[in-house]
C-alpha cells in the first residue's frame, strides 16, 4: 500500500467512523441519559436516507433536502417520543426491547408500503461531485469530505451542548439523578423529549448524507445498528466521548480490514469488540 | 435491570391440568387433521423447544439474550454439513453432534457475555449472533445468503434396526412431541434443582448470591450453554423438517421472535414458553393469510400486523398472556401490579 492508497483509506476510515458516531452518540445519549433501548435506532438512519431520496428529488437539491429531512425527522422524533417512548422510560429493558422491535417491524413495512423494496440513489450535488487529486492515478472524492465535515461540525457542536451550556447541564444531571432534577424544578420530561429528537435527528442526519454512496435499501437501518451497538459496547454505554473513540477505531478496523484482510472483514470489528469485553467488560469509558 | 417477576414457577393444579389436556389434544391431533396441520403444528412444538431453551435464560436466570437464534441455526448447519450429497445420516449420532456444536458455541460466546449485564448482554449477545449470522451469510462455502439443503431426512437406524422413519409427517409430529415432553421435564427438574434455584437466585439478585459464595459467572455461563444446546435441539428439527437451512434461522428476528413467544406464554416456568411459542406461530400464521381487501393484499404486510400486535402487547399486557392469568389471580390475594 503506498502512501496516497493509505492516505485514501485513512480518509475513509474516519469518514466512516464518523457517520457511526452520529448514529452511536444518538443511541448511547438516549440509553444513558433515559436508560431507554432502542433497537429502532437503525430505523431514523433509514428514514433519513429515504427522505433523502425523495426530497432530493422533489427540490432537486440535496442540500436543501437535508434541511427539510432534518426538521421533518426530529419532529417525527418528538411525536415518538411523546407517544410511545414517554411510557417507557420506567419500564425494565426487555419491554424497551420488544416495544422497539415491534417498532421496527411497523417501520419497514411503513417503507415497504410508501417506498417499495428497490434499491434507490441519491444524487451527489453538482457543487460536490469534484474529486481532488492526489497523484496522477488517485484522487478523493470531495462529497466524502463534506461528510467528514458536517459530522465533525455536529459533534463539536453536541460537545459544546452537552459540556457547555445550561440545557446540557440539566441533560447531564438529569442522567445523574433523575429524582433529585426534578426536585430542582427542571422540567425533565422537556429535556428527554429534546434528547430523544436530537438522537433520531443525528442519525436522520447520518442517513441522509450516506445516502448518495451507499445507495437507499431495505434492511440498511438493522445492518447498521448492529454495528453502532459494537460502537457502544465498545466505547461505554452512556460516554459520548467513548463513541467517539469507538466509533473511529471501528471505521479504521473496518476499512483498513477489507483491504488488508477481505476473507475475515466481516468478522474483524466483533472480534474487536471480544478483546475489549475480556478487557473492560463495561467499555472502555464507562461512566 | 429490574428482574422480571417469575409469578408462576409453581404451577397452579389448574394450569397443570390444562398442560395435561393440552398433551392429549397434541398426542390426538394426526388422527384428526390432515398433513399441512399436521406439519403446522410439529413446526409450533420445535419453536416451544427453542422457546423452552430461552426461558432457562430469559425467565429463570433474567438474562434477556438477543441472539439465541444463532444457536438454533447452527444446529440446522450441522445437520446440513452432516448429512452427505446422496444419502441420510444417521440420526442418533448427527442429533447430539449437533446439539453438541451448539452448545459448545454458545460456551465459546458465553466466555464473553456473561461477564456483561442488563442492557449490555442484550447489545452484546445480539452483535455476536450478528457475527454468526454474517460467517454464515458472506461465505459461499458456508451455503452463503441462499442458505443449503438437506436432501435427506436422518434415518434412525440402530444397529441394523429402523425403529420409525422421519420421513413420515406423523412420525416426525411425534418425535417432536415427545422431545418436547422430555425437554419440559428436564428443565423443570434444572428449575428445582439446587443449580435452578441458584439461576433463579442470580435474577432476583446477584450480587447477593455472590457475596453467599456462589460463583455467578460459572452458573451464567453453564445455564448459556445449556440453552444454546436445548435451542440447537430445536433447530436441527427445524433443519429436518424443512429440509433446508439459511441465515435468517439465525437472524436477528428469530432472535426476537424466541422472546416475543416466551413473553408472550408468560416466564419462567417453561409452560408459559409453550404456550407462547404455539400462539406466536399461530398469530404469524393468520397474519401471512390475511385476505386481499380491495387492492391491498393484508397478509403481504403481515409484519405491520405484527409490529402493531407486539406493540400493542408491550404496552397493554407486559407480562404476558400466563402473566395477566398470574395477575388476575394476584390481585384477588391483593398483591396488584405486576411492576416493581
Amino acid at each position: 500500500m503506498d502512501l496516497a492508497n493509505f492516505l485514501i483509506q485513512l480518509l475513509n476510515s474516519v469518514q466512516y467512523g464518523l457517520l457511526l458516531f452520529m448514529l452511536a452518540a444518538g443511541l448511547t445519549l438516549i440509553f444513558g441519559i433515559m436508560d431507554v433501548v432502542n433497537l429502532a435506532h437503525g430505523s431514523f438512519y433509514m428514514l433519513g436516507a429515504y427522505l433523502a431520496y425523495s426530497l432530493s428529488g422533489a427540490f432537486d437539491s440535496l442540500l436543501l433536502a437535508i434541511l427539510v429531512g432534518t426538521i421533518l425527522s426530529v419532529l417525527f422524533g418528538l411525536a415518538l417520543e411523546r407517544l410511545l417512548f414517554r411510557h417507557f422510560y420506567d419500564r425494565d429493558h426487555l419491554d424497551q426491547v420488544l416495544l422497539t422491535f415491534g417498532l421496527i417491524y411497523i417501520f419497514e413495512e411503513l417503507r415497504s408500503i410508501l417506498w417499495g423494496d428497490d434499491v434507490h440513489g441519491a444524487k451527489i450535488p453538482d457543487l460536490l461531485s469534484a474529486s481532488i487529486p492526489l497523484t496522477e492515478t488517485m484522487s478523493y472524492p470531495v462529497y466524502r469530505l463534506f461528510m467528514s465535515g458536517v459530522c465533525i461540525v455536529l459533534a463539536i457542536g453536541l460537545y459544546l451542548l452537552i459540556s457547555k451550556t445550561r440545557l446540557g447541564m440539566k441533560i447531564r444531571a438529569g442522567a445523574f439523578n433523575r429524582e433529585m432534577t426534578e426536585s430542582l424544578g427542571i422540567n425533565i420530561k422537556l429535556i428527554h423529549g429534546a434528547v430523544f429528537a436530537l438522537g433520531v435527528g443525528l442519525a436522520a442526519i447520518a442517513g441522509m448524507i450516506a445516502a448518495p454512496i451507499s445507495s437507499v435499501y431495505p434492511n440498511m437501518g438493522s445492518q447498521v445498528l448492529i454495528t453502532c451497538f459494537v460502537v457502544v459496547v465498545i466505547g461505554g454505554i452512556g460516554s459520548v466521548r467513548g463513541a467517539l473513540i469507538a466509533a473511529l477505531l471501528v471505521g479504521l478496523v473496518d476499512t483498513f480490514g477489507k483491504v488488508l484482510l477481505p476473507q475475515v472483514a466481516g468478522m474483524l470489528v466483533y472480534i474487536l469488540m471480544a478483546a475489549v469485553l475480556l478487557w473492560k467488560p463495561e467499555g472502555m469509558f464507562k461512566q | 435491570m429490574a428482574a422480571p417477576k417469575a409469578n408462576l414457577e409453581t404451577l397452579p393444579r389448574s394450569v397443570q391440568l390444562a398442560l395435561m389436556m393440552g398433551l392429549v389434544a397434541l398426542a390426538a391431533f394426526p388422527f384428526v387433521s390432515g398433513d399441512y396441520y399436521t406439519e403446522m403444528v410439529t413446526r409450533m412444538m420445535i419453536m416451544a423447544i427453542f422457546a423452552m431453551s430461552l426461558d432457562l435464560l430469559q425467565g429463570v436466570t433474567g438474562l434477556v439474550s438477543l441472539g439465541h437464534a444463532a444457536y438454533f441455526g447452527l444446529a440446522g448447519y450441522a445437520l446440513a454439513f452432516l448429512t452427505p450429497e446422496s444419502e441420510p445420516v444417521n440420526l442418533w449420532w448427527s442429533l447430539p453432534l449437533a446439539v453438541l456444536a451448539s452448545g459448545l458455541a454458545a460456551l465459546i460466546v458465553g466466555f464473553f457475555v456473561v461477564r456483561t449485564r442488563g442492557i449490555y448482554f442484550i447489545m452484546v449477545t445480539m452483535a455476536f449472533a450478528q457475527m454468526i449470522y454474517f460467517l454464515f451469510h458472506d461465505n459461499d462455502s458456508l451455503g452463503g445468503s441462499d442458505g443449503l439443503y438437506v436432501n435427506f431426512k436422518p434415518i434412525a437406524t440402530l444397529f441394523g434396526w429402523t425403529p420409525f422413519d422421519l420421513d413420515s409427517k406423523v412420525t416426525m409430529y411425534y418425535f417432536t412431541l415427545v422431545l418436547v415432553v422430555a425437554v419440559y421435564a428436564f428443565l423443570r427438574c434444572v428449575l428445582w434443582s439446587p443449580f435452578g434455584r441458584a439461576l433463579a437466585g442470580i435474577r432476583v439478585n446477584e450480587h447477593r448470591m455472590r457475596a453467599m459464595g456462589f460463583g455467578t459467572v460459572g452458573y451464567k455461563l453453564t445455564a448459556f450453554t445449556l440453552a444454546g444446546a436445548l435451542a440447537g435441539l430445536a433447530g436441527y428439527l427445524t433443519g429436518v423438517q424443512s429440509g433446508y437451512v439459511n441465515p435468517e434461522l439465525m437472524g436477528f428476528h428469530m432472535s426476537a421472535h424466541a422472546i416475543m413467544m416466551v413473553i408472550l406464554g408468560g416466564m419462567g416456568n417453561f409452560a408459559g414458553a409453550i404456550v407462547g411459542a404455539f400462539a406466536f406461530e399461530y398469530l404469524l400464521h393468520v397474519f401471512k393469510e390475511l385476505p386481499q381487501v380491495g387492492s391491498v393484499d393484508l397478509g403481504k404486510h403481515w409484519q405491520l400486523w405484527m409490529g402493531i400486535f407486539i406493540v400493542g402487547l408491550v404496552v397493554l399486557a407486559p407480562r404476558g398472556l400466563l402473566g395477566l392469568f398470574g395477575r388476575l389471580r394476584q390481585s384477588k390475594n391483593a398483591k396488584g401490579d405486576s411492576h416493581e
